[in-house]
């Protein structure tokens, strides 16, 4: 018994010895890119060529001036039209999902069921197939080269209804609901003031997402975006790859995509918790 | 009085109606202008000859079924398998590292610490900007960048590997960037449905003597078989849309030798020079697999909300 013991003991030290070798293997994996990217950001084009080291350099507010300052690339444009449609999509994607979702979860009407499960269907297909349709209606449309196509789409997003049914589901009692209908609150009234309220927790994980998802977006940006300053970073960043490489100041390069990248990572640290446990609640991928 | 209330309800369920219907007129018409108009278009783009000949506008023509043969006789099978080999070398090890770090995590007798640290580190690169990340590997990998720099330092390589001449090299760079993406995400996708799992039904299994391979086989992969489907399904959904990536780190040429051109590539090229007829066929044919396995999704994941409903 003793000996059985002491194996099944031995079993599990060996492990939990393998698993934080591996984990740590991984944690390296992640890092190791972004550690690259914020000590080279922090170095001149000469120290970049000469060869990589591990310490930082002096020269990051060099490269952020020269990159802000970049005449061919808008960068501070790049960095206003990221934040403006980003914002507004996690505005406008969170309240009118909310809204949606508040259509299914609190009234009964007739196809309710058929209306909620064609939202479902439409969920996973991809943007992409429909791209084609789209860039031809907006240039019927005469939106090409605007803002309003990259936001205004954000009204339906199947992906954040589906979330916002599921925690109301969890968290909003129809009696709240009613309990305002005898105050005499209208309905939309009850709406924006009771029930927003309640499913700020949600509102607040998924206009996360949306920022940091419309942040990152690349695909429909660049085929509807034709003038400079109108580019978000991405863009900018594709405009970059495919101009002469070589010929580049790599201080500013790297400083390019670290304006792209540290802030969401900043803001993830922060909120670390809640965006994992929102994943975990949701298990849909965005 | 319970009589009473029901029917009160019962009256208010008609009388309030009509603002189901008003609360989900923005997403309706969102969806009719911005997603349902541009489906119905594509489809019909797709029957069309519809081109640019240098500066000359050609069609739109209808010419049947001829789109599609044009590209079932192209490239078309070439880019396929391009996508299926990315897609598989960067799942492949997303899927065996997520489910042992979701077992370690959720695994009570190993008591693992700092996993709060490991899941925020290993979820991060989910959230970064696919075309920055990609850029900066682009950087990273290049032929005098800093890990050709550091190999050479330690010795390990003798003089630099140029990584984008290579077809393995580079399909393996953005397989590489796909798993340091979506491992974290998955990991923690699979953690919330180990640990729906009964723990008595672990705690039993090992007083029963069962080792962990064994708990692992007969007990943790098939209750999670559902999520397992969904992550495989909608992973593959993702393979077919990769993008980003390929497109930031071969400047959308899908060097070396159209070896990384995936589909969503080859559908922006068309798009970019107005092949509406050829990129209407794609689209189309991109939507039915996409639509195949959204209903096997569908399907999967109406079981397991049922089942969630059931056991909580």
């Amino acid at each position: 018994m003793d000996k059985k013991d002491k194996k099944a003991k031995l079993i599990l030290t060996s492990e939990r010895t393998i698993s934080y070798v591996v984990l740590l293997l991984l944690t390296f994996l992640c890092l190791l890119p972004f550690y690259i990217l914020l000590i080279n950001a922090t170095r001149s084009h000469p120290d970049i060529q000469k060869g990589f080291s591990f310490l930082p350099g002096k020269s990051f507010f060099t490269n952020l001036k020269n990159v802000l300052s970049n005449e061919n690339l808008p960068v501070i444009h790049g960095i206003a039209n990221s934040l403006l449609i980003s914002g507004c999509n996690a505005i406008l994607t969170t309240y009118f999902s909310s809204l949606t979702a508040y259509a299914i979860h609190a009234y009964e009407f007739k196809f309710k069921r058929a209306l909620f499960l064609f939202i479902l269907m439409i969920m996973m297909v991809p943007v992409q197939v429909s791209t084609l349709g789209f860039i031809d209606l907006m240039q019927k449309l005469k939106l090409m080269d605007s803002f309003i196509p990259l936001i205004a789409p954000s009204i339906a997003a199947p992906v954040v209804f589906f979330f916002m049914k599921q925690y109301m589901e969890s968290n909003l009692a129809i009696e709240i609901i009613e309990a305002a209908r005898i105050d005499g609150s209208g309905e939309f009234r009850t709406f924006n003031n009771i029930v927003l309220p309640i499913i700020k927790p949600a509102i607040a994980v998924q206009a996360i997402f949306a920022f940091v998802n419309t942040w990152n977006n690349y695909f429909v940006p660049s085929l509807i975006i034709k003038t400079n300053t109108k580019k978000t970073l991405p863009i900018l960043i594709a405009q970059l790859r495919s101009a002469d490489f070589l010929k580049f100041d790599m201080g500013q390069l790297y400083m390019l995509i670290a304006i792209a990248i540290f802030p969401v990572i900043i803001v993830y640290i922060c909120l670390s918790k809640f965006i994992v446990r929102g994943v975990a609640a949701g298990s849909i991928k965005g | 009085m319970k009589a009473d209330r029901n029917q009160a309800v019962k009256h208010k369920g008609v009388s309030y109606a009509k603002w189901g219907y008003i609360f989900l007129i923005p997403f309706f018409v969102t969806y009719l202008i911005f997603s349902f108009v541009p489906l119905i278009s594509t489809f019909y783009n797709s029957f069309f000859e519809n081109y640019m000949s240098g500066l000359k506008h050609i069609g739109p023509n209808f010419v049947g079924f001829e789109n599609f043969k044009t590209i079932f006789n192209g490239d078309l099978l070439k880019y396929i398998s391009n996508t299926i080999i990315i897609w598989l070398m960067g799942f492949i090890p997303q899927i065996i590292f997520s489910l042992l770090l979701a077992v370690w995590f959720t695994d009570l007798r190993l008591r693992l610490k700092a996993t709060g640290f490991f899941k925020t580190i290993i979820y991060m690169p989910n959230l970064i900007m696919a075309a920055a990340f990609s850029m900066l590997f682009y950087a990273l990998f290049s032929d005098r960048g800093p890990i050709n720099n550091i190999l050479m330092n330690i010795g390990f390589l003798k003089e630099e590997f140029r990584f984008m001449t290579s077809v393995w090299a580079t399909r393996g760079l953005i397989s590489g960037m796909n798993f340091l993406m979506w491992f974290g995400n998955t990991t923690i996708i699979l953690m919330s449905g180990i640990m729906g799992i009964d723990t008595s039904l672990f705690e039993s299994a090992a007083i029963d003597g069962a080792n962990s391979l064994k708990i692992f086989t007969k007990i943790t992969i098939p209750t999670i078989r559902p999520i397992l489907i969904f992550v495989f399904i909608t992973s593959m959904i993702g393979g077919i849309q990769m993008f980003d990536i390929p497109q930031i780190l071969t400047n959308g040429k899908g060097t070396p030798n159209r070896s990384t051109m995936t589909l969503i590539m080859f559908l922006n090229n068309h798009l970019f020079s107005k092949n509406y007829g050829l990129a209407g066929a794609l689209s189309v044919i991109l939507f039915v697999v996409t639509s195949i396995l959204s209903i096997a999704v569908f399907a999967t994941m109406t079981k397991g909300i049922t089942k969630k409903k059931g056991g909580k």
